[in-house]
């Protein structure tokens, strides 16, 4: 793959609204030809840095670069950009043909050449034939698609998207998912989108972007985001988590031992490079921690009395492709597993009130040091 | 919503009131002067209804048919004025800062609940010849004069006051003051539903202030426009206090003849058949505009 050049260059971005701090300091290369989420809490500044990529707002400090220009005063109709509106923002008086064309059209684009990319573009989203339509005879998935064609159509640098699919239902968000991934793929045009759902993200992204209190978390890879997390937000926000604070009592290249007075000794096979005896958090995620019967546990690559704990099953709620278990431990602290449903039939062996074991991997325990 | 079928005795009950109301103080007046149309003095007070159509024979004379076709021409540029000044005064309070909103509509209101002789007896001291329009500009000629003279030129002629009251400009003039909020009220409602997004989308697709405003906002708002417009010109078309107040003695409307024949001429009946000859008129076009509205709404 050759080097990918960043198409938006965002640098020491700040924006204020009076005295609220919106976006703190940002900076952010987003690639050529990627797939960028901006993912976060609502309040968090993400869709403030979508709307000043767009030029709806303009940073109090910092810039904004795209294709390596600086963007400080040019506005919206002259960015290299296109948007796709939370709301859509379908024209409701224009068919959907003209909705796509009506962009080409201040362009100046020839007439002819008007109808083929605007064909070409419903052809690409599926909505083929339909330019006829006005906006009120579609559904929303389909007033979606019209949105997207008409970003698209206009060839932009980049496409930003603000929430595409909040509003659609679960079952359209999901097939809605793979088909802004696949057609990212097909376009080769770099997509920016903002979302609080972190499937979403997880889902279609190259790169994520977690943002908190207009800062940016942890700018990673999807599974890096998950499986190594900078910190006690991320691990938070990105999935399911149970955490525990605790002091750092061995510290060595090859292994390392956390205090933790809530679930035991936590052990791990890597060094996590932390001052000795400060406070650290420990993070394991539900599907990582293995459950037996009570006393049926027997932690394996690990010193004894190591990763393991003892509980009481509390709660449980089945989801049908997996069941999570609440399970509250001795020292009266609560704890998720999760079990994946393999069999149809052995659904039933751990209940209300059963004694159970934990145990987990020396390699499951994710050590925050904030 | 619940059928009032199912209620009629409470239906009934809330019902008999307004009902009571209309008929007593619209149908029933109402009814009485549609009656008179059809009739014809005999005596000084009283009236024969002898069924009658010589009134409205001659209400549709080229001499009634006139002021009849200038009351409609100066209600509508009345109302296109109001539209053009308007427009800008809605969008500016539709994009204006929340805390500022009220306050703005405020403004707009505040000379609306005026006494409309009041307001109209204000605008005359500015506009008449010793108003204060006309001493303003006078006294910005006068400076000029005695800068000229100062500079060694020669002075100018001397000031002739314009003529600002009692004509056609003035009728205009006060009818677009009175009936501007008619015309700001629903295009600020109007603007004020629109989706802020599909401006931004606009501008985003690269078009300019200008096209978005004639190709996104102004479609959109154009039954917000068309209320406005009809709002502002029924009751310009019948205006009566302005043109016998500000106008000249060319400026009478359909009102101002109307009035003449129930006071000074004492000849109810023509003016009653004018009365509804301008009543007709109106509920043609409210009926235009209810149909328009039926049409939009089963498209949609």
């Amino acid at each position: 793959m050759t080097e990918k050049q960043p198409v938006i260059s965002i640098r020491n971005v700040t924006k204020r609204f009076g005295n609220m701090v919106a976006v703190d300091n940002v900076s952010i290369d987003i690639l050529e030809g990627e797939f960028f989420v901006l993912l976060g809490p609502s309040g968090c500044g993400k869709t403030t840095l979508l709307r000043m990529i767009a030029g709806f707002e303009m940073p109090s400090e910092g810039h904004i670069l795209i294709g390596g220009q600086d963007m400080a005063g040019v506005s919206p109709n002259q960015r290299p950009v296109n948007m796709v509106f939370q709301s859509y923002a379908v024209f409701p008086h224009m068919s959907v043909a003209d909705n796509v064309a009506y962009g080409l059209k201040i362009s100046g684009v020839a007439k002819p050449e008007i109808r083929t990319r605007v064909d070409e573009a419903l052809e690409l989203v599926s909505l083929g034939g339909l330019g006829q339509r006005m906006p009120d005879q579609l559904s929303g998935g389909q007033r979606q698609r019209v949105a997207l064609a008409r970003g698209l159509v206009m060839r932009p640098k980049v496409l930003l998207l603000d929430e595409p699919l909040s509003a659609l239902d679960a079952k359209l968000r999901a097939q809605m998912q793979f088909e802004l991934a696949e057609l990212q793929d097909n376009v080769g045009i770099t997509f920016v989108t903002v979302t609080h759902d972190q499937d979403e993200a997880l889902s279609m992204a190259c790169r994520i972007a977690v943002m908190n209190k207009g800062d940016v978390a942890q700018l990673a890879g999807p599974s890096d985001l998950y499986e190594h997390p900078a910190n006690r937000f991320v691990a938070d926000f990105i999935g399911s988590v149970n955490i525990f604070e605790g002091k750092l009592t061995v510290d060595e290249p090859e292994q390392a031992v956390v205090d933790c007075p809530e679930v035991g000794r936590v052990f791990l096979n890597h060094g996590v490079t932390g001052a000795h005896e400060t406070t650290v958090w420990v993070a394991i995620r539900p599907e990582k921690i293995t459950m037996l019967p009570a006393g049926q546990a027997k932690a394996k690559d690990s010193p004894d009395g190591h990763n393991i704990a003892h509980g009481q099953i509390k709660g449980l709620s089945y989801l049908g492709d997996v069941t999570v278990y609440e399970v509250r431990l001795e020292s009266g602290r609560s704890i998720r597993v999760s079990r994946p449903n393999l069999s149809r039939w052995d659904q039933e062996d751990f209940s209300w009130d059963d004694k159970v074991s934990l145990q987990w991997h020396p390699t499951s325990p994710i050590v925050l040091l904030s | 919503m619940q059928d009032w079928k199912q209620h009629k005795a409470t239906f009934a009950s809330i019902a008999v009131s307004p009902v009571l109301w209309l008929v007593a103080f619209f149908i029933v007046p109402l009814a009485v002067v549609w009656l008179y149309s059809f009739g014809r003095n005999v005596g000084l007070t009283e009236i024969d209804i002898s069924g009658t159509f010589s009134n409205y024979g001659r209400a549709l004379e080229p001499l009634y048919l006139e002021i009849f076709g200038k009351s409609v021409a100066v209600a509508a540029l009345t109302t296109l004025i109001c539209l053009i000044i308007g427009f800008p005064i809605a969008l500016a309070i539709t994009f204006a800062q929340p805390k500022w909103r009220p306050w703005m509509l405020l403004a707009i209101m505040l000379p609306f609940w005026t006494n409309l002789l009041i307001r109209t007896y204000a605008l005359i001291t500015v506009l008449r010849t010793e108003g204060y329009v006309n001493k303003s500009l006078g006294w910005f000629w006068e400076g000029a004069s005695s800068l000229k003279v100062m500079v060694g030129m020669a002075p100018l002629s001397t000031w002739e006051p314009l003529p600002l009251l009692y004509n056609n400009f003035a009728v205009i003039l006060g009818l677009v003051y009175v009936h501007l909020p008619f015309m700001v009220l629903p295009l600020y409602a109007a603007l004020d539903r629109l989706d802020r997004s599909l401006i931004e989308a606009s501008l985003d697709l690269g078009a300019g202030h200008f096209r978005t405003l004639t190709q996104i906002v102004a479609p959109l708002a154009a039954p917000g426009i068309i209320s406005g417009v009809i709002i502002t010109f029924v009751p310009a078309l019948g205006a009566y206090l302005t043109p016998d107040l500000m106008g000249g003695p060319d400026s009478q409307m359909i009102a101002n003849v109307i009035e003449r024949q129930f006071k000074r001429a004492n000849d109810w009946p023509f003016g009653a058949a004018l009365s509804f000859l301008l009543m007709y008129a109106t509920f043609i076009l409210i009926a235009l505009q209810t149909l328009r509205n039926r049409s939009a709404e089963r498209r949609s």
